[in-house]
């Protein structure tokens, strides 16, 4: 049986091997930061969401009273982030009407309120940052993590504007080296004839911020969204923990009363 | 209160009945850790009923609403996150504990005669659940549950003839819309359950005629009976020895499946897939659909087979038949022994084949046919994706298993099977 069980273990290993293998190439993603539990970034996160993002987006499944989550009073809601309605209870929507969107927009912006779980936090960073002029494309934007977006880059007052930058090597080891380089979004391509390029972004003109103000600004913004996808996420991982514990009692004792039981069986 | 029973009992045969059932049930001692998961199954069922009911007060079946329901059960409803993260977590472990259960039947041969009635109602079982699993999938309308019924209706429609008609038959409409939203909710929360409860009740019932096997594949009932209990002298009664050892096996499970629900509840896009957060968009196809991992093993043949004769028929088939195929196991078998410990390097090597290429299938399942790039000119693959090519010949040796089962489990070295179990 423990033979069995041996081999069972090492099938799996075999699955999980071929699983790593097929690891995606392409795109190299900077890690967005981590500051879940900062009560401060979050809140300046909500500010500047309701600032910049809730005027073609909507969230309409988050609730305006629920940013009492993140330490904020109804009265402070209501005084400094609440533009498009005056009911405290009401979602986050907004006044452009879906057929204009998608006139304005080739599709209407989608609904951020669950954008986090299906991107995640590192996507949504790297796509904050990923936005480079192009002549070529509708709105004079372009993004390296999501091509050809219909969004315009909303924020480029404040990140200033990049460019896009392109370097071919013979290889695809130097490439990677290259983009690794970078210490930031980058992105190798096998080019037709056989070689690699590296894209990046390059800054071309200064904004408002310097480039590590509009990194945190992002950040905020990042963390703020993976609040919203599922606002009962701390609450979530406390009570696991006592859950845990719990039955993790409770899992003693029954083991202790079986035991019991079965001392007289032989 | 035994003036109260015997009021009923003379009305309704209840003690009877719990006698029969479990109280006074005589299961064989040696039961070991694969021995949890028919419990566990009957457990994680009422789970389901429990927290589908409570979901399906605020759940709203309407192409329209049923998203934001979802989403409202999760934010607003007192509690409702928890109701929900515990039915989409159970639908998983559900099939995670019947896997292990079939995986128990196959390895002890609990499925020998005189218990082929409780594994051919414990097959139906198996697809009442992917039913069950399939109609519940499509009401939190999102694009894998949008397109992933898509898909799988369309698998009718290759059938020659009446394909086409079929399909439109099992949507209402010319694709997945409101009204297949509306009878799949249907189905999902009144048709299957009923149904699974009856079976579940067929094959304990047929569990408890015949008694269980066990792992060393001895027939307790054929034991001389115990001068002092009159029990066979390797039964023990399923209560309190088994009442107190499942409660243990319960909250055992309880810790894992709580350790997913409150820490890992998307468990890495396998209970939740993220694509699963966008509204269904009838007008945009996702680049990938892939099924939940519990159907991946099957998806991988489907998608392995080639079309042939101009139609596609053939993969449906093909996984049609791997799923009925596990009928048809205790007729195939005709090893003199039941269980693994007593069986030769033939059947092990056969099981552990037929287990790795359940598992890759079920891995290759899950991501895009390219995952492992072409074979360049290497005859005769010229530019064949190669998972597609290993996906076929793992469901050549799924299928070898089986058809080859008639040949092997005679030919196999058996050890004698003893007459009283081992402890242990």
């Amino acid at each position: 049986m423990r033979k069995l069980a041996l081999i069972a273990c090492a099938a799996l290993a075999l699955v999980g091997l071929a699983a790593n293998a097929a690891e995606e190439a392409g795109l190299r993603m900077a890690p967005a930061p981590d500051n879940r539990l900062d009560i401060a970034s979050l809140q300046r996160g909500a500010r500047d969401f309701v600032n910049y993002c809730l005027t073609c987006h909507t969230a309409k499944y988050m609730r305006y009273n629920r940013l009492t989550d993140l330490g904020l009073t109804p009265a402070q809601i209501k005084s400094s982030l609440m533009f498009a309605s005056d009911k405290i209870g009401d979602t986050m929507t907004v006044a452009m009407r879906e057929d204009d969107a998608k006139t304005w927009f080739g599709n209407p912006p989608p609904d951020l309120s669950v954008e986090a779980r299906v991107r995640g936090r590192d996507w949504l960073y790297n796509y904050l940052l990923g936005f480079y002029r192009d002549d070529k494309s509708a709105t004079g934007w372009n993004n390296l993590v999501f091509p050809n977006v219909g969004m315009p880059d909303v924020l480029w007052q404040l990140s200033g504007t990049g460019k896009r930058v392109e370097k071919e090597f013979d290889n695809e080891e130097s490439a990677e080296a290259a983009a690794i380089a970078v210490k930031g979004l980058a992105m190798v391509e096998p080019t037709k004839d056989h070689k690699y390029t590296m894209v990046s972004i390059a800054p071309d003109a200064p904004g408002t911020m310097t480039r590590a103000q509009y990194e945190a600004f992002v950040g905020d913004i990042v963390n703020y969204l993976d609040y919203m996808g599922e606002p009962i996420r701390d609450e979530r991982i406390h009570l696991g923990m006592i859950v845990l514990i719990f039955l993790g009692v409770l899992f003693a004792l029954a083991y202790a009363l079986k035991r019991d039981y079965w001392k007289a069986l032989h | 209160m035994s003036k109260f029973m015997t009021w009923v009992d003379e009305r309704f045969p209840l003690t009877a009945l719990w006698e029969s059932q479990w109280g006074k049930y005589v299961a064989p001692k040696n039961f070991n850790f694969w021995y949890f998961f028919g419990s566990l199954a009957a457990f994680v069922l009422v789970l389901q009923f429990v927290t589908g009911i409570w979901l399906a007060m605020d759940y709203k079946p309407d192409a329209a609403k049923a998203f934001g329901s979802v989403e409202y059960i999760m934010r607003d409803v007192q509690w409702g996150w928890l109701i929900r993260y515990l039915h989409s977590t159970g639908a998983s472990m559900f099939f995670v504990v019947v896997y292990l259960h079939m995986f128990r039947g196959l390895i002890y041969g609990s499925y020998r005669k005189p218990r082929e009635l409780t594994w051919l109602f414990g097959c139906v079982i198996y697809l009442a659940l992917m039913a069950e699993a399939f109609f519940g999938y499509l009401l939190p309308w999102g694009q894998m549950s949008y397109w992933g019924a898509q898909v799988i209706v369309n698998l009718f429609s290759t059938i020659p003839g009446i394909g086409e008609g079929l399909a439109v038959w099992i949507r209402g409409d010319y694709t997945i819309s409101d009204v297949t939203l509306n009878r799949f909710f249907a189905f999902h929360v009144a048709a299957l359950p009923l149904v699974l409860v009856a079976l579940v009740v067929m094959h304990l019932m047929a569990l408890h005629e015949t008694g269980s096997n066990n792992p060393d594949g001895v027939e307790i009932k054929k034991q001389p009976k115990d001068p002092k209990t009159g029990l066979p002298l390797d039964g023990i009664y399923s209560h309190p020895y088994y009442t107190v050892k499942d409660i243990v096996g319960v909250i055992g499970f309880l810790i894992v499946f709580s350790a997913i629900v409150f820490f890992l509840p998307n468990m890495g896009g396998f209970f939740l897939e993220s694509n699963n957060f966008i509204p269904a968009n009838p007008l945009k196809t996702p680049q990938e659909i892939a099924p939940v991992w519990y159907f991946t093993p099957y998806y991988a043949m489907l998608r392995a087979v080639p079309s042939f004769l101009e139609t596609q028929v053939w993969g449906v088939i093909v996984m049609a038949c791997a799923v009925l195929i596990f009928f048809a196991l205790p007729w195939l078998d005709r090893a003199p022994v039941k269980s693994i410990r007593y069986r030769g390097r033939l059947y092990k090597g056969f099981l552990i084949a037929f287990i790795f290429s359940f598992l890759l299938l079920g891995y290759l399942g899950t991501v895009p046919v390219t995952v492992w790039g072409q074979f360049a000119d290497v005859f005769p693959f010229h530019g064949a994706d190669r998972a597609t090519v290993v996906s076929r010949v793992l469901t050549v040796i799924y299928f070898a298993f089986f058809v080859l089962m008639p040949w092997y489990s005679v030919r196999d070295k058996t050890l004698p099977q003893p007459d009283r179990v081992r402890w242990k």
